[in-house]
């Protein structure tokens, strides 16, 4: 062939990251193309401090032509689906782009609609979400507004994109009160699918015994089925009743349409069906997925992106040159975990082992410490916002921090990573 | 870990009750593991669900969570808890002898 024609859907995190680095290996001597519905590429992490007035969201959002290289050419479109049997993606409004290797990195979606009773006239008023743009400002007005009562965080369903933000909302909501004043007339309830805070029991367990110091009750195994938007009353499935004033959701999540739309490519939740280890679509060969939009059994994360796109680059250049693929990403994902007063948590774990303490990102030496509240960890955390928009997205490396888990180099962590199965 | 008696045969269950070695199951163990776990008698319906989760955990090496169990299983959400009180995705996984339902992360 001439040169390749590299498509990629989606330019978010994983999308432009992808794109850049592409670019930079290929130079000329491939053609990559990005398509996504709109040039606002939202930094994400963001949207969790809006409600507080710890961010502002204009400075959330720029356009994502910028944040691709030079070279890298970026459409504006709709998509209606993938035709894996002729290599190309057809357009909405009609027109199809043909490809060489295509690269879905359209993130989750969000589904409100899948939980009655949540979209409605309440939506935006006594019941809102921080998980978009739109929804965190309307929440921080609400929060604005609110001077007592019942708060209920509620997450609908797993997956969702940062598992870990519905909690550091509990705790910045209540270090927030706190400040106000107010703490003492709210009553904090965080309900959950899960059994427990987390899933990974250790971190589980520390998670835990934080939400009780702050006095942030829980509901676990709370798999909300319905609202009843006018008597402020959230039911669980087995009819279990949670009465709000202020209800934040994170709604359930979903893939993308486009995928339920490209028979062979999605789940039952319209989640791109992947190789856990190569990141290749089961759809077809010379297809890959990067983030969220995937079903791998990892967090949605942008950590989890940025350490996946090694082996997706990796692995495009080996099948463009007729080669077997050797990227393989090993399920590493770390957070950041907010925990109010200017301190946060770290975890870091992969497929095969569960956080635990330790020190971030060089064993024994630190200089973060992981599972544990620090102040270090917070102002880590602050820095990452100009590293993703000139280090992470340019698709460079962070100084000290590689795709590969190495929890196992630290004392007390479990075994090394399977082998690929 | 530990092993326990169902159904006359010896099989291997973790800490919850969960099999851990789908292969040692059996439809005599199935009505044993739900009498334990307060479902008297195991109904047609209930056997579709039990049979669709170790069909899909058998094929895929996963089980489905309760929101795919709704939309692929034939059965409803509303009457998969009518069915399997609390938690179906983890009760039916449980009856039909395979690992608890990873969840998610």
């Amino acid at each position: 062939m001439s040169v390749p024609r590299i498509v990629i859907l989606g330019g978010g995190t994983g999308g432009t990251i992808v794109a850049n680095r592409l670019q930079r290996h290929y130079g000329q001597r491939a053609a990559i193309t990005v398509i996504d519905r709109d040039d606002d590429h939202v930094y994400q992490p963001g949207l969790l401090f809006v409600p507080f007035g710890l961010a502002d969201a204009r400075e959330l959002v720029r356009p994502r032509h910028a944040q691709l290289r030079p070279g890298v050419e970026f459409v504006i479109a709709e998509i209606e689906s993938v035709d894996r049997d002729h290599d190309a993606v057809q357009l909405r409004e009609g027109g199809r782009i043909d490809y060489d290797v295509l690269v879905l990195a359209t993130g989750a979606r969000l589904a409100p609609e899948e939980t009655e009773g949540l979209i409605g006239p309440a939506w935006g008023d006594s019941i809102h979400t921080f998980y978009t743009l739109e929804g965190a400002v309307s929440l921080r007005r609400a929060l604005q507004g609110f001077t007592g009562g019942r708060l209920l965080v509620n997450v609908v369903d797993m997956p969702i994109k940062c598992p870990v933000a519905p909690l550091e909302f509990c705790f910045l909501a209540d270090w927030h009160l706190l400040q106000r004043g107010l703490r003492e007339d709210v009553e904090i309830t965080f309900a959950t699918p899960l059994d427990a805070a987390f899933t990974k029991p250790v971190a589980s367990a520390q998670l835990g015994a934080m939400l009780a110091q702050k006095g942030i009750a829980v509901e676990a195994e709370f798999a909300a089925g319905r609202v009843d938007p006018d008597a402020r009353r959230l039911y669980s499935w087995d009819e279990r009743e949670l009465d709000y004033d202020l209800l934040v959701t994170i709604p359930a999540h979903a893939g993308a349409r486009y995928l339920e739309r490209s028979p062979g490519f999605a789940d039952e939740l319209g989640f791109a069906l992947v190789d856990r280890y190569t990141l290749r679509s089961r759809a077809a060969e010379n297809v890959f997925a990067i983030g969220d939009v995937s079903d791998l059994p990892t967090s949605k994360a942008g950590s989890v992106t940025h350490f996946e796109a090694e082996a997706v680059v990796e692995n495009i250049c080996r099948h463009l040159e007729g080669d077997e693929l050797t990227g393989l990403y090993d399920g590493h994902a770390n957070c950041f975990i907010e925990t109010g007063f200017h301190k946060a948590l770290l975890i870091d774990f992969d497929y095969d082992n569960e956080p635990l303490p330790g020190r971030f990102p060089e064993p024994h030496l630190g200089p973060l410490q992981l599972l544990g509240e620090s102040r270090l960890n917070h102002l880590a955390k602050l820095v990452f916002q100009p590293l993703y928009w000139h280090v992470l997205l340019p698709g460079h490396e962070i100084p000290g921090v590689g795709a590969e888990f190495r929890g196992s180099e630290r004392a007390g962590a479990g075994q090394q990573p399977g082998a690929p199965a | 870990m530990s092993t326990v008696q169902l159904a006359g045969r010896s099989v291997e269950v973790d800490a919850e009750g969960f099999l851990l070695h789908a292969d040692q199951w059996d439809e005599q163990m199935a009505g044993e593991i739900a009498r334990e776990n307060g479902i008297q008698t195991l109904t047609d319906r209930h056997m579709q669900v039990v049979e669709f989760m170790r069909g899909t955990y058998l094929e895929t090496g996963s089980a489905p969570s309760i929101r795919s169990l709704g939309k692929t299983s034939g059965v409803p959400i509303k009457e998969l808890y009518e069915l399997f009180p609390k938690g179906p995705a983890k009760l039916a996984a449980k009856i039909g002898g395979i690992p608890k339902p990873r969840g998610c992360i």
